[in-house]
């Protein structure tokens, strides 16, 4: 793999990691997906920006990253999930997110715009990764692993090439993407 | 070009496009998908290892996510600094407590606000963690590569978060 001394160059990399971050919290900002009312008006289905900065960034990184991939740049970084892990916790941080109004990500990017609700919020995020850590050991035994996913990707999961899978992906996002324009949301 | 730069808002296509090759580069230079939610979950190792070093070495959690100010920490304090960066250059930099939207619905009590993100601040945190991943490690870099699991999270944190947002503030799409 190239660049291999750059990923291995700890500190450097702390630094990358502070880089990316500022460029993240920067498009975040700009995006407006930083204020309250845009997340909650999202899901709420009043206000698309929300899934249209998602979707945007899915279909340039997905085209992106396969291509290097393809090319022996990258590796992918997908891990197979779980009932009991991705389906029950991605409903928990749902009602997170509908009662913090922010996601971890795009509350510090609204602290950085001055949101103080959104420092009480990431404090609250910290806490509860701590009561997470605290019942890890537990969930682990009796939830984590109930119902694994039979794959890691979807391509694995229908047993083709990933290309095909990233080309139906690709039109289906620009036919909702079409479809907020035309409904002018 | 640099009205344009310091402008308060951009188009969603075009931060959303930025976001993608952002997550290039991370994939490139820094072998990684773009997530932040880990960063908190370091930070509350770091506060378990400051009140007791020895607790954190028993606990098999802070063995996965080790407590250390490495890539996946500092990436939230470039976003908070990236956000401000962003809002000061466009004369919007505010402080606030209450958004608008919390306030005609629930009243601008400052302390209840502060009360209702932080308990689902701890909601969020649990399930971020719980699911693995967060609106942008699963939501955006895990769908992007095609990821089953990424895929299955984020249709559940937006079928979580449309129903209880639904709950408290009214299903007002209907």
């Amino acid at each position: 793999m190239p660049f291999e001394g750059i990923r291995q160059n700890k500190s450097l990399q702390a630094l990358l990691g502070l880089v990316f971050g500022t460029v993240f919290g920067f498009l975040l900002q700009k995006g407006g997906v930083t204020l309250y009312d845009v997340i909650i008006g999202q899901l709420l289905l009043t206000d698309f920006t929300v899934v249209k900065v998602m979707l945007s960034a899915i279909l340039v990184g997905m085209v992106g990253v396969h291509a290097m991939k393809a090319a022996g740049l990258v590796r992918l970084h997908v891990r197979a999930g779980s009932v009991g892990s991705t389906v029950i916790g991605g409903l928990i941080f749902g009602v997170g997110f509908a009662v913090l109004g922010y996601c971890p990500g795009t509350a510090a990017g609204a602290l950085g715009s001055g949101a103080l609700d959104a420092a009480v919020g990431m404090a609250g995020i910290v806490i509860g990764a701590g009561i997470f850590a605290r019942l890890y050991p537990v969930l682990e035994r009796s939830v984590l692993n109930r119902g694994k996913f039979p794959a890691e990707t979807i391509p694995q999961l229908l047993g083709v090439s990933p290309m095909p899978v990233a080309c139906a992906v690709a039109i289906m996002i620009l036919v909702i993407l079409a479809f907020f324009a035309t409904m002018g949301l | 070009m640099s009205d344009w730069l310091l402008s308060a808002t951009w188009s969603p296509y075009v931060v959303g496009a930025g976001i993608g090759i952002l997550i290039w580069m991370t994939f490139l230079f820094s072998d990684r998908p773009l997530g932040v939610s880990t960063a908190y979950a370091k930070t509350a190792g770091m506060i378990e290892k400051a009140l007791s070093r020895k607790n954190v070495a028993s606990m098999p959690y802070y063995r996965q996510v080790t407590p250390e100010a490495d890539w996946q920490w500092t990436i939230i304090i470039g976003v908070i600094a990236g956000g401000f960066i962003s809002a000061y250059t466009a004369g919007t930099f505010a402080l606030s407590a209450v958004p608008p939207l919390f306030a005609e619905t629930f009243g601008a009590d400052t302390l209840f606000r502060f009360a209702v993100a932080l308990a689902g601040g701890i909601i969020m945190g649990i399930g971020a963690r719980w699911a693995g991943g967060c609106t942008s490690g699963h939501g955006i870099s895990g769908t992007l590569q095609l990821s089953l699991a990424s895929w299955v999270a984020v249709i559940c944190f937006f079928a979580g978060g449309i129903l209880a947002a639904g709950l408290l503030f009214g299903f007002r799409f209907l």
